[in-house]
């Protein structure tokens, strides 16, 4: 996020898309509705009428996978009504002009075509974002899994410093991170091509740094896999061996059936985790590892935000932790590494880490600290791109539609789309363990707008069959007043009924993010 | 320049306009004791145990509602105020099923009293939360006793429909606490008061039970009740709520990251409630994931052993074989097909010391840049 959560009460106009967010991120939620109770405008643009519509002055609906199209629509109204903020873009941007030329064939009528928005809503909408003094951008899964899920995410980029709503308080483009510590997860260089604080692997100066801090010779400079082109590569044959630290593929990794295979091609596969899931199952080590009450260490959440974690209750006597597992095998392997807690670890990280450099345990004691901090005297940075952007001048992305991957036709009527609901976690591997919650939600469902479900001729309850090209599941339909026709909606939670047996892997080009939110399938009834 | 001063017991106070007399009271230290004020609400005044006595005025006002004015001069702990509170203690006592034995203590001291509770503890309708009660607290505080008053019968069947909460409104004392929390800090809307007088009660939407209702299970309103007709489940099931251990840290669901209390019995976790309230980044608030959804670190389903799978099948070994076979393993691949042969998966669950860790082993042991992690799945 550019801006901190607690912003986003302080924020005039607050635009949500792509996000489920009373539901999965209930308490970030919060904010926006005590904002609207405060007066302050709340829009949604979701394919699915979600919860917090209940709260928003108005709802949009676009068409799955056809965000690029509304955004450019309402930069084409700004822009007509000339109510772009002229002076932050003389300012602090560049390549306005070609900017301006794209979204120009974005007539109300032409995005009205694409995404069955109406002219007027979208509008309202520009009009309200374009003017407000401070307006903020939350956004979730829901822009960044598909085929154009970068451009999406720029296409918001855009239209936040079109009206000049980033880098002040109660504005910003807010992506909300789904996992704990995705955030952390990425800072830490935990992607495949760079090192902690982003800086590249194929950056000479940042490599050579790093060999020599941790006085070893001959790091890869070559950007490696990510995730989506591992798996494949594994299919392939081509990767042999895979190490995977408490994550669960074979439910949360799209088009399961694929990505079974794929693991079950591996030569070796080790695996450290909490509980059995239906991957430790196929691995050939598995290493019991702590959770997070029974770690000392640091979570970075999605404000940027390093915060402490702290152990409460002792790990099962024969566990061990995430990084003492991963520092006896590397010392096995001929590099000597060892640390006498986390903390020792967390001033590696400090040392290396440009935005945490000013970050220590002791300074976070009580009250987390947001990168970046630069030095032990600084406060730590709340607000992003308050002076300038990164590179300097913000950078417009002239950019056009594209229609997702897979559309429905004869044989395929509905769209599907996942995600997460309240009272599950992901693969729940942890949320199932707590009876309360699997008697709040048993099992896996399919969303379904009352008129779809009449046209099938079926109610809730009724036990269906959802198919896509890729594979099929069977689960009970629910009739929901968030489900809009023609588009469907199923949770990714459920190992038994699992939604990523339908899903398309096809990737977005840069983010390598699966298209999870739009595949095409078809609903029959399972005759008993 | 105008002033903003006011004195309470004799200190002269600076105020900013706006700020009730509770807010100047609690922002230098000074106890001003309420069970019905919840900070970032508006004051219901329902429990008028916060009465001051100001200069002037005959009647006692709610410290709660009442904004500071330049050169008040105010009393909390005079005579008058001290005999308002005791009646006001008394009438809530009275007010329901208050069975903690607070009513009928006559000893001077908390522990001969709570020695005295303890004899009663395990009886199936001894209040549970006796102990970890405001109401309680604020009784034995100001010596209250109602022994002569009659038990005020449960007019409402306690509500155990819910894998979470229950709901004994023999001892609501209508506060409203839970309902400001539940409307003006998580707004979820799912619980009201009912306006009918002598028998006002919280009610959900038609009255129906929690799980029927809108309520979405944060607890919030539970974090807040003040005496124990709100209480988790879970909590009181088992044993009564005492020598725990309170540790401060961070949730491990979702990316808000909120700050919380988890309370450890014996290794266990007993309870976990959302940190100070002026704490950021959530202010106190939890969701359900986060306050309820903690069963899986004790779950016996745990792994416990390392394992290694020989022929087609996992068995338990030492760590020493399995740490010693995965390092030969991994070795053998990066020599046979070279580092990039080899992919490391790291998680958006671990601790940034975890996967600085994993970043590390990746790339300066087994020296390939096939480092990622499912944040985007
Ligand atoms: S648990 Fe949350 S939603 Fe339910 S009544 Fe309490 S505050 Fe409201
Ligand atoms: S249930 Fe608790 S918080 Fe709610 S009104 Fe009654 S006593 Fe107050
Ligand atoms: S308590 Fe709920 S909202 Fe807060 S971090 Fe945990 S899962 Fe997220």
């Amino acid at each position: 996020m550019t801006n901190t959560i607690a912003d986003i009460e302080d924020s005039d106009m607050i635009l949500i898309t792509g996000s489920n967010t009373t539901e999965n991120h209930p308490v970030l939620s919060s904010f926006a509705k005590r904002a609207v109770l405060k007066g302050k405008k709340l829009y949604l643009i979701d394919p699915r009428k979600v919860k917090i519509s209940e709260h928003a002055e108005k709802w949009l609906r676009p068409f799955p996978g056809t965000d690029i199209a509304w955004i450019n629509g309402m930069m084409h109204i700004i822009i007509k009504e000339g109510l772009e903020n002229k002076e932050f873009i003389e300012n602090r941007t560049e390549n306005f002009e070609a900017l301006k030329e794209t979204v120009e064939k974005y007539t109300p009528e032409y995005v009205g075509k694409i995404t069955g928005i109406n002219a007027q809503d979208l509008h309202e909408v520009a009009r309200a974002f374009a003017k407000a003094p401070a307006a903020t951008i939350l956004y979730c899964m829901g822009i960044t899994q598909h085929t154009c899920g970068t451009d999406n995410v720029k296409s918001l980029a855009n239209l936040s410093m079109l009206c000049g709503q980033l880098g002040k308080p109660g504005g910003g483009v807010n992506p909300l991170r789904g996992q704990n510590n995705v955030q952390g997860a990425c800072d830490m260089g935990g992607l495949p091509n760079v090192f902690t604080a982003y800086r590249p692997v194929n950056n000479d100066d940042a490599r050579i740094g790093f060999e020599k801090a941790w006085n070893v010779e001959g790091m890869s400079a070559a950007p490696g896999l990510p995730v989506t082109e591992m798996v494949q590569k594994a299919y392939e044959g081509e990767l042999k061996s895979l190490y995977v630290i408490g994550e669960n593929p074979l439910v949360s990794d799209p088009d399961l059936n694929h990505a079974r295979k794929a693991l079950a091609n591996l030569e070796f596969l080790v695996i450290q985790d909490i509980f059995e899931t239906e991957t430790t199952k196929i691995a050939d080590v598995v290493f019991p590892a702590f959770c997070f009450a029974e770690k000392d260490g640091t979570f970075t959440n999605s404000e940027r935000r390093v915060q402490r974690v702290r152990k409460a209750v002792q790990a099962p006597e024969e566990a061990k932790e995430d990084w003492e597992i991963l520092c006896e095998i590397a010392t096995r392997m001929g590099y000597r590494m060892s640390y006498s807690g986390s903390n020792e670890i967390f001033k590696e990280i400090s040392a290396l880490t440009p935005s945490y450099k000013g970050i220590t345990w002791e300074r976070i004691e009580k009250k987390g600290i947001h990168w970046p901090c630069p030095d032990e005297t600084h406060a730590g940075t709340p607000i992003l791109h308050t002076a300038q952007f990164t590179r300097g001048l913000g950078f417009f992305h002239a950019i056009d539609h594209t229609p997702p991957a897979e559309l429905p036709d004869e044989n395929y009527p509905y769209i599907l789309t996942t995600g997460r609901i309240l009272y599950h976690y992901h693969t729940g591997t942890m949320t199932m363990k707590t009876d309360g919650l699997n008697i709040l939600s048993p099992e896996c469902f399919v969303e379904i707008s009352a008129a779809d479900a009449k046209q099938l001729g079926l109610d809730s309850g009724s036990m269906v069959k959802v198919s896509s090209r890729r594979g099929k599941i069977e689960a009970k339909l629910k009739v929901s007043s968030k489900a809009v026709d023609g588009t469907i909606f199923i949770p990714f939670h459920f190992a038994k009924a699992a939604a990523n047996e339908l899903t398309n892997a096809k990737l977005d080009p840069t983010a390598k993010i699966p298209e999870f939110k739009v595949c095409a399938i078809k609903i029959e009834p399972v005759t008993a | 320049m105008e002033s903003n001063n006011i004195t309470i017991n004799g200190n002269t106070l600076t105020f900013e306009p706006g700020q009730t007399i509770l807010q100047v009271a609690q922002k230098n230290d000074i106890d001003i004791p309420t069970l019905c004020h919840l900070k970032n609400t508006i004051p219901t005044t329902t429990c008028k145990i916060c009465v001051v006595e100001i200069a002037g005025r005959t009647e006692l006002i709610e410290a709660c509602a009442t904004a500071a004015a330049d050169g008040m001069i105010i009393l909390t702990q005079s005579l008058k105020v001290t005999k308002e509170r005791r009646k006001n203690i008394s009438r809530l006592l009275a007010s329901g099923n208050h069975n903690c034995a607070i009513r009928g203590f006559d000893s001077q001291d908390w522990t001969s009293f709570q020695l005295g509770v303890l004899k009663d503890d395990g009886k199936e309708d001894l209040c549970p939360v006796w102990g970890d009660c405001e109401l309680q607290d604020l009784a034995y505080r100001y010596q209250v006793k109602t022994l002569g008053l009659p038990l005020n019968g449960c007019k409402y069947e306690t509500e155990r429909a819910n894998p979470f909460i229950i709901r004994d409104f023999s001892r609501c004392i209508l506060c409203g606490r839970c309902v400001k929390a539940c409307r003006e800090i998580q707004v979820n809307n799912a619980i009201e008061f009912s306006n009918k007088g002598a028998d006002a009660k919280i009610i959900t939407k038609n009255d129906a039970a929690l799980k029927d209702s809108d309520c979405v299970f944060c607890g919030e309103c539970v974090q807040v009740c003040p005496v124990g007709a709100l209480i988790s489940d879970k909590s009181y099931r088992d044993k009564r709520f005492k020598d725990t251990q309170k540790i401060r840290t961070t949730c491990s669901y979702c990316g808000v990251g909120c700050q919380m209390d988890i309370f450890v019995q014996d290794n266990k976790i007993v309870k976990i409630d959302g940190a100070d309230v002026d704490l950021p980044p959530n202010n106190a608030s939890l969701c359900v994931k986060g306050r309820f959804g903690y069963e899986f670190v004790a779950s016996s389903e745990r792994l416990t052993q390392p394992l290694i799978k020989k022929e087609g099948k996992q068995v338990p070994v030492s760590w020493k074989e399995a740490l010693d076979y995965t390092a030969q393993k991994l070795s053998e691949i990066k020599k046979n097909t070279g580092p990039d042969s080899i992919g490391v998966l790291t998680s958006a669950r671990v601790t940034n010391e975890d996967n600085y860790i994993a970043n590390k082993f990746a790339r300066a042991v087994l020296k390939t840049n096939n480092i990622d992690h499912c944040a985007r799945l």
